[in-house]
């Protein structure tokens, strides 16, 4: 399937490349052989890493691939940004903690709708979420 | 994407159309505000059966607008919620705590009508020394004259 050679870009500036970023990524998931509730639960995931962009760093990316593990077809989602970076990564990821007007639900939730989260970051040079999820 | 919001004796109804982005769903959340207010509503529905996500953001939003209209004095049921996006929303930890939920339309205004008949009975029954009857067709203060 040409599918997982393709790397998809959405720009994450405003509200609505949210929703473009969250709406291209469920149809990649169907594509990908993802069913039941699995689209969905994806578009959610990468409805809250797009948010942690405008939310923080204005603008950056959300690069959607088909992915591979032991024969097993998933999909890939990097949400990154050039913004101001996370100081304390660890408290990042606690649930109900946020900096501004969040609820603090965004980046731990994204990590429980997925199978795998990674997050790196650094202060002044910005934020990169990586996450899949695989097919069952 | 606007919210088309229809009067409908004492209730709004917001009907959501397609997807909303953040930007709209607060301007959702204004125009009830809004319209609470101009038509003294008691009740609104809202039907998100369309929306294809309802992430952290949307959820806030939603409970903000019910606990809002609460305090104007109308209580608001969301109805529609499909099952994916029930699924997901427990996943992600996220409840509706406070707020009405229904299955469908017809559901909601079952629990609106209800609600209001409660609410109806308990300021007849609160009228000082008056039958449910007599506090029906007159004052309760005639009725207490009346007994003298």
């Amino acid at each position: 399937m040409s599918t997982f050679n393709e790397e998809f870009y959405v720009a994450v500036k405003s509200a609505a490349d949210i929703v473009v970023a969250r709406q291209k990524g469920r149809a990649l998931a169907i594509q990908l052989g993802f069913n039941g509730s699995d689209p969905t639960v994806i578009a959610a995931a990468i409805s809250e890493v797009a948010r942690n962009i405008v939310n923080h760093a204005i603008q950056g990316e959300i690069v959607l691939s088909g992915v591979h593990k032991t024969g097993k077809p998933g999909i890939q989602v990097i949400a990154r940004d050039q913004g101001p970076g996370i100081a304390d990564v660890q408290r990042a990821m606690q649930y109900g903690y946020s900096t501004n007007k969040g609820m603090g639900v965004g980046l731990p939730g994204a990590k429980w709708l997925m199978d795998e989260f990674e997050i790196q970051s650094q202060v002044g040079k910005g934020t990169r979420v990586t996450m899949r999820k695989w097919v069952r | 994407m606007h919210v088309p919001i229809l009067k409908q004796g004492d209730y709004l109804i917001a009907t959501i159309q397609s997807v909303l982005s953040d930007t709209d769903l607060l301007r959702l959340r204004d125009d009830l505000a809004h319209r609470v207010g101009q038509f003294r509503s008691r009740g609104i529905i809202i039907d998100v059966t369309v929306l294809d996500v309802i992430d952290s953001f949307a959820t806030r939003t939603l409970r903000a607008i019910a606990l809002m209209l609460k305090l104007r004095g109308a209580e608001t049921i969301i109805v529609g919620i499909q099952p994916d996006i029930a699924f997901a929303m427990v996943q992600l930890g996220l409840t509706l705590e406070g707020v009405g939920t229904a299955l469908d339309l017809e559901e909601g205004l079952e629990f609106l009508n209800a609600r209001n008949k409660r609410r109806a009975s308990v300021w007849r029954a609160a009228e000082p020394r008056s039958t449910p009857k007599a506090s029906f067709d007159m004052p309760g203060r005639r009725g207490k004259g009346r007994r003298k």
